[in-house]
């Protein structure tokens, strides 16, 4: 179900997520700011949205400066990782019959490798800025990035289960009957766990952590550079909302409006709850949060395989 | 209290033969003063804390003073400088003043490191501020000024303005030495740089860290993100406050005193007028006592907001700070229509205070009433009961009663050790007995429960509010008394004496009799003393502000050690400090 204007689909999909990703800045000043009682970006062009643009503008004209002890090739391969592996990864989500890249029949499995190499990304950047706070802050996404990677796998492998397939459109047209939420419901809220955890966003943006760290991995990070790092956040909250909606919430399906609106809407929808977190909860210390991943969530992730595993094997 | 024990004057003149130990005549705040032969002070003092019944067990303040301009000093030794230790004991509920003189050419005293090891900073300090020497102390440098500066600062003959001192400059040389001066040895404070296998990081934590509210510099030791060691490096707020005392009036000084606890607001006014008044012994009649308990309570609810705020932010959670944020404004707008001005209102007077309550304060302070108990039980629900919250600060940084006394702690953070000690109810001042209300305290004395015993003194604080809004006391704002300062206007056109008076009081400033007297108050973040001495001039001839932060701050090696960086960050945030009040 590939779509019958690749290039068409390409563009659009990259102009469509880029937009959404600097759209979100505003998105989620404009909540933060309804959360805690104050205005926010109100001032440029209607509702304060031209703000993305005047900001876009700045981070564009600023100087582009490396840091003259940093390693200066990594320092700027670094934020262009997570931009490239964050886009690549969209390239096989499907947003409504015919809105999608590639839909190859692993593409699970792609989404899964890419968001691994993003963890690259986070960690070069602070291995190469040669600043203590920058490698602490790296260490720490390391051992977190990989920690959540491993039950952010099984968590969703019951999924795969009950639909029997790896490709995201089959997965979509298995939930006709029931979404995927209701089965897997374990899947769904560890899936979302590791999914914030991977995006880096409170309560688990302990690699950045401001209060501890000034600004962790990306402190030496300035101008456009910062900006990818930044545009790279907001497009990794995108997709995870994107992965959510596909794989628990039965992507693009839903009555009477159009296929791309209801999955724009479930997408949207994430992406509020991921800002609302950022509003409600403090941040774990690192021993707590690594204790959590091994001890709690990685086992909670392997028992929900089993069981999947032998309810399906029972039903059939 | 401390009717079963002997009186210190006994006890010292019974134990010490007479050339070592003399009694000072009585002085203005009643204290009891005590003048040490040099070489026998170690010994006394280690005596007056561990030997005698009902112990000193807190060293409360040490500093000096330069003798060599003051005029008045019958019946004191004739040395060119004196060190003051002021000690407290709870179980007598007494301050205690030991003086001990030197001359210029002998200026070193034995180090009393090793009975407090509270007393490191405040002889640091005195080394900084009077070149007087501590033999047997584990690092004797300066502490607030540079350690590139020239001079003792807090010597009579030290200039005290930037004009008197010639144009600033820095050449390239200079920088480089200042530059030099701030580069952290680990070698200096006997640590080790590498251990078999592996490098520690010295992590260079402020003057500039969005963690530690203000200019406070952290030298961490560390293994991975474990906390060996850590050095706070302080006087990057230094403004020389004391110094300033000496050159204000005894009136003009009162707006420097609002900068101290900077988030204090009056509650710093009434410290220092605390102390002036017993100096000059002016009773306050009963409605300036209750103005000044009403606004000082409204200023203990706006300070811990900020703490509330900021120390949720500290552990990551961004909203709480704007809610309180948005609370402290509901009240300062009640400051604002009373003081007429917001963070620093020196609204306190000699004698009394600036102005009468305006038509309509009852209301706007039973509004905030109203308003402030429905929102502290909101943020118990977003912050104290959060459980990650929990998770952060249970058991983290905690200390026992007995640390906290051995290291000067006082305030909420003394009291989060499970010890009842509040001084507005062990030695009330400004009319505090007549007040009903609880004193909170802890057990663990850690990051939570300090969290806990600061969000119920905004509830006591509340209480105390409501007392003064239902039964504030009719009368004169000001004392009559000549010095009151600005005086009362009343008679002032009618009779010559008074106008005189009061044209001298104005125009040059009150002259305070000669003495000596410590005031102090229990202030939003901990005790907060003046020890001013007069020597029956317009100015103070020496101000000594004892300050809570000070203390609390030197004792964060001990409480972090062995702990991760997030938890340094709870740490702080729950020790409630502010650089200005740290440096002064």
């Amino acid at each position: 179900m590939t779509s019958p204007y690749p290039i068409a689909s390409i563009l659009g999909i990259l102009f469509a997520s880029l937009t959404i990703a600097a759209g979100l800045i505003w998105l989620e000043r404009r909540l933060l700011a309804l959360w805690q009682d104050r205005y926010g970006p109100n001032r440029v062009g209607p509702f304060g949205l031209a703000q993305v643009i005047a900001d876009a503008i700045k981070i564009f004209f600023k100087q582009d400066w490396v840091a003259p002890f940093a390693d200066k090739p990594v320092f700027i391969i670094a934020p262009a990782i997570i931009l490239v592996t964050v886009l690549l990864s969209f390239a096989v989500v499907p947003f409504a019959p015919g809105i999608v890249v590639s839909d190859p029949n692993i593409a699970l499995l792609f989404f899964l490798g890419m968001s691994s190499l993003g963890a690259y990304s986070v960690v070069l950047a602070g291995w190469s800025s040669n600043n203590k706070y920058a490698l602490l802050g790296s260490l720490r996404a390391a051992a977190q990035l990989l920690s959540y990677e491993v039950f952010m796998g099984l968590s969703v492998m019951g999924v795969v289960m009950l639909a029997g397939s790896f490709q995201l459109s089959e997965i979509v047209h298995a939930q006709r009957g029931l979404w995927f939420v209701v089965p897997q419901f374990l899947g769904f809220i560890l899936f979302l766990i590791a999914g914030v955890a991977e995006t880096r966003r409170l309560p688990f943006d302990l690699p950045e952590a401001e209060s501890e760290l000034v600004a962790g991995f990306h402190s030496e990070y300035s101008g456009m550079k910062f900006g990818m790092f930044f545009v790279g956040e907001y497009l990794g909250v995108t997709l995870i909302s994107a992965m959510i909606t596909v794989l628990f919430f039965g992507g693009w399906l839903g009555p009477v409006l159009p296929p791309v609106v209801w999955f724009l809407l479930k997408m949207f929808f994430f992406i509020s709850f991921f800002i609302l977190l950022r509003a409600s909860l403090p941040r774990p210390r690192f021993d707590q949060l690594m204790s959590w991943a091994w001890k709690l969530l990685l086992p909670l992730a392997l028992l929900n395989l089993i069981v999947t595993g032998a309810v399906v094997l029972l039903l059939a | 209290m401390a009717a079963s024990a002997p009186p210190v004057a006994d006890v010292l003149r019974d134990r010490f033969e007479a050339g070592a130990v003399t009694a000072a005549p009585e002085a203005r705040d009643s204290i009891p003063t005590f003048w040490v032969a040099r070489e026998r002070l170690r010994e006394v003092l280690g005596y007056l804390k561990a030997g005698v019944e009902r112990p000193y067990a807190m060293l409360y303040d040490l500093t000096a003073i330069d003798e060599r301009n003051r005029t008045h000093r019958e019946g004191e030794p004739a040395g060119d400088f004196t060190v003051v230790y002021h000690l407290l004991s709870f179980e007598r509920n007494e301050y205690l003043r030991i003086k001990t003189s030197l001359d210029s050419g002998a200026l070193s005293l034995d180090s009393i490191t090793s009975l407090w090891p509270g007393a490191n900073w405040y002889e640091r300090e005195v080394w900084d501020m009077f070149g007087i020497a501590f033999s047997g102390h584990p690092y004797l440098q300066r502490i607030l000024m540079p350690k590139t500066w020239v001079g003792h600062p807090l010597r009579k003959d030290h200039p005290a303005r930037a004009t008197e001192m010639g144009p600033f400059e820095l050449p390239q040389e200079k920088e480089d030495t200042e530059q030099e001066a701030l580069r952290f040895r680990p070698e200096d404070w006997g640590m080790q740089r590498t251990r078999a296998g592996a490098d520690f990081i010295f992590l260079n934590l402020g003057p500039q860290h969005p963690g530690t509210h203000g200019v406070l510099r952290i030298v961490l030791q560390l293994d991975g993100e474990e906390i060996l060691d850590a050095v706070p490096e302080i006087g990057f707020h230094h403004r020389g406050a004391e110094k300033m005392g000496e050159r204000q009036t005894w009136h003009t000084y009162i707006p420097y005193t609002d900068r101290v606890d900077y988030l204090g607001g009056v509650m710093n006014n009434l410290a220092y007028l605390t102390a002036l008044e017993k100096l000059a012994g002016i009773s306050v009649p009963p409605r300036a006592q209750a103005i000044r308990v009403l606004m000082s309570e409204l200023f203990r609810i706006i300070s811990h907001l900020v703490w509330y705020g900021t120390f949720a932010q500290d552990l990551g959670q961004l909203s709480p700070v704007f809610y309180t944020f948005n609370d402290r404004e509901r009240a300062f707008g009640i400051v604002e229509a009373v003081c007429g001005a917001r963070m620093h209102p020196n609204w306190f007077r000699f004698g009394g205070v600036a102005q009468d309550l305006p038509h309509g304060w009852e209301k706007m302070f039973r509004d905030f009433i109203a308003y402030f108990p429905p929102k502290l039980a909101e943020y118990d629900r977003t912050v104290l009961r959060n459980r990650i919250f929990r998770a952060r600060t249970k058991g983290v940084g905690a200390y026992t009663t007995s640390e906290a006394v051995e290291w000067g702690v006082t305030g909420p953070n003394l009291r989060a050790c499970g010890f009842e000690w509040d001084f507005r109810k062990r030695q009330p001042y400004s009319g505090y007995e007549q007040f009903e209300f609880d004193i909170p305290t802890g057990q663990h004395g850690d990051c939570y429960d300090r969290a806990l015993v600061r969000v119920e003194e905004m509830r006591q604080s509340l209480r105390i509010i409501e007392q003064c809004v239902d039964h504030m006391p009719e009368g004169p704002y000001k004392s009559d008394h000549p010095l009151a300062t600005p005086p009362l206007k009343d008679r002032t056109m009618h009779d010559i004496e008074t106008l005189i008076t009061h044209f001298l009081g104005v125009s040059w400033g009150p002259v305070v009799p000669p003495g000596e007297a410590l005031g102090a108050i229990e202030a939003t973040k901990g005790n907060n003393g003046y020890y001013l001495i007069s020597d029956g001039g317009t100015a103070s001839y020496r101000t000594r502000i004892r300050t809570p932060s000070f203390p609390h701050l030197q004792m964060l090696p001990l409480i972090c050690r062995g702990r991760t960086i997030p938890d340094l960050l709870a740490i702080l945030g729950a020790m409630d400090y502010v650089l200005a009040d740290v440096d002064r």
